[in-house]
């Protein structure tokens, strides 16, 4: 009679193995004590000898392939032994690969994300307020109840617990609420708007002539300080506001009902503050002189990095600058500020050596790369917005046009 | 067998009407008075309900002031009466004062009801008046309760309810005259037959000719007076308030009569013809009785104009006071659900 | 107050507050079907006819509607008139009397009257006694502005509470579970008077409130006992009035708690149940919410004739128990 090698149960709650590599094949003659297959468990691998001598055949479970406990996987035939026709004949039906049961854990509820497609969050009104109130995100936590729903249990597991297990050499900043919602909203901003970008070099020669002029004949006031002190920034915005105005198709923004094209040309500014950004809004800028755009803006900044800024001071507009040329940064792209149809990224004033007439001038360019939504902006309006940028910057004095 | 009702004696030097007897001529020009009043009364609150003055709608009840006189007439202010949806004379009848009840229709806090009931809710308990009732029939089970409460407390009050003929098909009707015959309670049911209840007549609604004739399924006398005669009717109330205040219990009155205008103000009156309106009219109860004070000497034509012209000069001013009272405000709204200082 | 303290049944506690009353009002008078010599159907007013005579203690005819009728117009004239239904299955014989009529009387004029009458009706399932004799018709009552409307569980609450509607000077409705009147229980001798309105704490716990009206408040007590055996701890508090509803004090409990289920014997659908959830909804306690709030009411089916049927028309201590175990736990 031949034998069964079975899969062996090996570890107490085992229903299943998997077969992780054979050390004979069919045919091969074997010893009593022979190794024949390894099984992997959740421990470690676990060698299987041969119970007796004779030939190794109908192996019918392959490496890799998953048994329950029990099952037969070969036979070892004793010598003069033939496989017996109707076995032989008989196609042994494949072990089919099992996956394994889910572990049965009554009581331990099963810890599904809360977070669905749309981005709700089913949570207990409780947990909703606890977590509110102790300033944990309630996407950051998964909740126990039925479909899903968060409740306090989690809430306060959450709070008891770090988010993310402490890695050795790594400290945990914990995310404020706007700095979430700057991640919510620049994440929604890259996945879904289609992106183009333009890049233009701006000769700053006439602009830096006359920011100096301008900032040189400022008046005094009551206390002997120059009632303006403009920036590159200021005329940047006007720059950008005029353009705006001129090529008005531009000074749009992307919404639910269609492309809505506003009246004014409210220019957006980004403005670095502790932990994240805000983008207050210079309004009508193209109808601002410099020197009010620069009093606007020091306010406005000031009053950003305070976090003392009215909602209606950061909402609305079409469009945002944002400068990073006082970190030496030559050129980059933004990201668009939803709904916003554009966004303006300003590098540095860099030196540089270009070509006028067929000679090397040594000109100061700052490279400004517009990001435009292809919903609301197609490529020839873009470039028209930023070459009309370009110009405002340029020449500066068209500005008073 | 229900006992046979007293007849009342009449003078027999003067061959009068008990009627003429019972009442001094003060108390009969009064009543004139007071049919003037409820005929002014329902005029009055016709035109400013067609001008818009009055939420809601009317149930007017010209042509019946002879039965709402008639019954009131010989009641103290002790005894109580309930009334119909159709309940202004009942209520005028009663005592009530025209300017008040205009204050109700137009919804003021110087109403009966300030303002919460209206037209169909007028009451004045205090006075004995409980109340007219937007439920046909819903105001004979209470006149039946309150003459049970006057039993009880061995008061020699009667309770007086008026309802109208749809009433006496209404399963309530009869629950509570049984219980008053069984309990011979000092109640007198005061039917205004006026020959519908909203456009079905009487002969397709009713099983039996008379509503008078259902008295004897209730052991209890029922008597059936001329509604548009005021004689009629008061002489057969005096005998069954007689009857009650002696403690031999209730009786069913049925007064005949006719009501001339539609069941209110959205009637088209499609149920009934111009001529059968235009009969009844002639037989116009305020002219019957007007012409008895005078033909009897009670009463000159120039008190009677007089009753006429003071009828109308109230109800004027009622009205104009009425214009001028106080709304209730929003924020009111459920004050008088509950008594207050008890948890509500 | 040294008054001794005894037990009686609830139907020998509402017997002797009707009694008290009489005694010392000679306005109030009792009116019903068989509450005379026959002793009531329930054998509440017993032999009270024999010691106040048959004015005080009027048998009716079959005229549900008559007799609400006249006990209205009863106390509008100066008596304080106790009439006794049946079966509560009754009460829509009357509805025209006590809805559109002593409910409304007071509004209706301005103030100016009120209309202290008491009706009691014997309600609930759980005798047999099938679709048309075994309503549970509270809240309907409960809807109506004008009426007030009590449920007392046991014959302490039901003397203090019948006491208490007795005084009351708007019409107040009383309903008495079938089941509770051989239900025997500690009540004081002398007269009290339990608030309307005011629902009470039988059980303290917290984990999970449980609000529950009339028989399943004892329901609610058994479950909690079990679950606490289980580490659970239920709050059960007895409503007591089902209008004016106190939900002040179901507020401070779920604020405790965080979790609610409402055990009631009326059906789910529509019932006092959906008036509490709603009321905490909209309440502070709304943010203290940890679960849904759960209501645990008859089935949306008439009361069945066959006893297994009858019993699984109702909410019983075994469904109550799981019920309030998942809630506990978070399941639902």
């Amino acid at each position: 009679m031949p034998v069964e090698v079975i899969l062996p149960k090996v570890d107490m709650d085992m229903a299943t193995g998997k077969i992780a590599k054979w050390h004979v094949k069919e045919g091969d003659a074997v010893k009593k004590g022979a190794l024949l297959f390894e099984i992997e468990t959740d421990k470690a691998s676990m060698e299987i000898d041969a119970s007796s001598d004779g030939i190794i055949r109908n192996i019918t479970a392959v490496e890799g392939a998953i048994v329950p406990v029990g099952q037969a996987v070969a036979m070892i035939y004793q010598d003069g032994e033939t496989v017996s026709a109707s076995i032989a004949a008989q196609p042994l039906p494949p072990v089919k690969p099992i996956t394994p049961a889910p572990r049965p854990d009554a009581e331990q509820p099963a810890v599904i994300p809360a977070a669905s497609a749309s981005g709700r969050f089913p949570a207990t009104p409780l947990a909703r307020r606890l977590a509110r109130e102790s300033g944990i995100a309630l996407e950051s936590i998964a909740g126990s109840g039925p479909r899903g729903r968060i409740a306090a249990i989690d809430v306060r597991g959450a709070l008891a617990r770090p988010a993310v297990p402490q890695r050795e050499g790594t400290d945990l900043i914990s995310v404020d609420g706007m700095r979430r919602t700057i991640a919510q909203r620049l994440t929604l901003s890259k996945q879904t708007i289609p992106h183009f970008y333009l890049t233009v070099n701006c000769d700053l020669t006439r602009l830096s002539e006359i920011r100096e002029r301008l900032n040189a004949h400022a008046p005094r006031d009551a206390q002997k300080l120059p009632v303006w002190k403009l920036s590159i920034n200021d005329f940047i915005i006007k720059a950008m506001a005029s353009a705006l105005n001129q090529v008005s198709d531009a000074n749009v923004i992307w919404a639910d009902e269609g492309i809505l094209k506003h009246h004014s040309c409210d220019v957006g500014v980004a403005v670095a503050v502790k932990g994240g950004l805000f983008t207050p809004v210079v309004r009508a800028a193209e109808t601002k002189s410099l020197s009010q755009i620069s009093k606007e803006m020091r306010d406005l900044a000031g009053r950003a990095r305070a976090r003392k800024l009215l909602p209606a001071e950061y909402q609305g507009g079409t469009t945002t600058i944002s400068n990073l040329g006082m970190y030496g940064i030559e050129q980059f792209t933004a990201i668009i500020n939803p709904p916003h149809a554009t966004i303006l990224a300003v590098g540095a004033g860099i030196e540089r050596f270009i070509p006028i007439k067929g000679q090397p001038v040594l000109r100061t360019q700052m490279t400004c790369t517009l990001s435009c939504d292809h919903r609301a902006v197609d490529g020839a309006v873009g470039a028209q917005l930023l070459a009309a940028f370009r110009t405002f910057i340029e020449e500066p004095a068209l500005m008073l046009a | 067998m229900a006992k046979p009702v007293a007849i009342m004696k009449g003078d027999p030097a003067s061959n009068q009407r008990p009627f003429y007897a019972q009442f001094t001529p003060e108390q009969l020009k009064e009543a004139l008075r007071r049919m003037c009043l409820i005929r002014r009364f329902e005029e009055g609150a016709e035109e400013a309900y067609m001008r818009g003055l009055i939420h809601g709608t009317m149930h007017l009840s010209i042509g019946q002031e002879a039965s709402a006189v008639g019954a009131t007439m010989a009641l103290r202010k002790t005894d109580y009466i309930t009334s119909t949806h159709r309940g202004h004379g009942h209520c005028i009848g009663k005592g009530a004062d025209p300017k008040l009840m205009f204050a109700e229709f137009f919804g003021k806090e110087e109403g009966y009801c300030r303002g919460r009931g209206g037209s169909m809710h007028i009451a004045d308990v205090e006075s004995g008046n409980l109340g007219a009732n937007g439920i046909v029939a819903g105001g004979i089970p209470i006149a039946v309760g309150a003459a049970l409460a006057i039993k009880k407390q061995k008061r020699d009050d009667v309770a007086l309810c008026f309802f109208g003929d749809g009433a006496t098909n209404e399963g309530a009707f009869h629950e509570a005259l049984n219980m008053a015959s069984i309990w011979k309670l000092p109640v007198i049911f005061v039917c205004e037959n006026n020959k519908y209840g909203m456009s079905v007549s009487t002969e397709r609604s009713m099983a039996v000719a008379n509503v008078a004739d259902r008295a004897s399924a209730y052991n209890m006398p029922g008597v059936i007076a001329d509604g548009n005669r005021i004689e009629d009717v008061a002489e057969a109330v005096l005998t069954a308030i007689a009857r009650a205040r002696e403690g031999q219990g209730p009786t069913l009155v049925e007064c005949k009569t006719y009501r001339t205008r539609g069941h209110s103000r959205s009637d088209r009156n499609r149920y009934r013809t111009k001529e059968e309106i235009e009969e009844w009219k002639l037989r116009d109860p305020i002219g019957h009785f007007e012409t008895e004070l005078v033909a009897n000497g009670i009463a000159t034509a120039d008190e009677v104009a007089g009753i006429f012209a003071a009828a109308d000069a109230e109800i004027a001013a009622g009205i104009e006071f009425a214009r001028n009272g106080t709304d209730p405000t929003p924020d009111e709204v459920t004050r008088d659900v509950y008594t207050p200082g008890i948890q509500a | 107050m040294n008054a001794p303290i005894r037990e009686l049944t609830y139907a020998q506690a509402i017997q002797e507050a009707l009694a008290t009353a009489m005694e010392a009002d000679e306005r109030i008078f009792l009116m019903g079907e068989d509450i005379g010599v026959y002793g009531g159907a329930f054998q509440v007013t017993g032999d009270l006819v024999h010691r106040f005579g048959e004015d005080r203690v009027m048998d009716t005819p079959i005229s549900e509607l008559g007799a609400a009728g006249i006990a209205v117009g009863a106390a509008l004239a100066g008596s304080r008139p106790i009439l006794e239904f049946q079966f509560s299955d009754f009460a829509t014989l009357a509805m025209e009397q006590i809805v559109n009529q002593a409910a409304k009387m007071r509004f209706m004029l301005g103030g100016k009257v009120s209309v202290p009458l008491v009706m009691r009706f014997p309600s609930g399932s759980g005798t047999g006694a099938a679709a048309q004799h075994s309503q549970s018709l509270e809240a309907w009552l409960a809807h109506v502005p004008g009426l007030k409307v009590v449920q007392p569980s046991t014959p302490h609450d039901a003397k203090g509470l019948l006491l208490a509607a007795i005084d009351d000077p708007d019409p107040v409705m009383v309903f008495e579970h079938k089941l509770l009147y051989k239900m025997k229980g500690e009540v004081p001798e002398e007269a009290y008077r339990i608030p309307i309105g005011k629902a009470v704490v039988r059980r303290e716990g917290r984990h999970v409130t449980i609000v529950a009206t009339s028989i399943m408040v004892h329901r609610a007590l058994e479950a909690a006992e079990v679950l606490a055996g289980e580490g659970i701890e239920a709050e059960v508090i007895d409503l007591r009035t089902l209008r004016p509803l106190d939900t002040a004090t179901i507020i401070e409990s779920v604020k405790k708690t965080t979790r609610l289920a409402c055990v009631y014997e009326g059906v789910k659908t529509l019932g006092i149940g959906a008036e509490i959830s709603a009321l905490i909804a909209e309440s502070e306690a709304f943010d203290y919410l940890d679960a849904p709030i759960l209501r645990l009411g008859g089935v949306d089916s008439p009361i069945p004739y066959n006893p297994t049927l009858e019993k699984a028309a109702v909410p019983q201590t075994p469904g109550i128990i799981e019920q309030v175990r998942n809630l506990a736990k978070g399941r639902i």
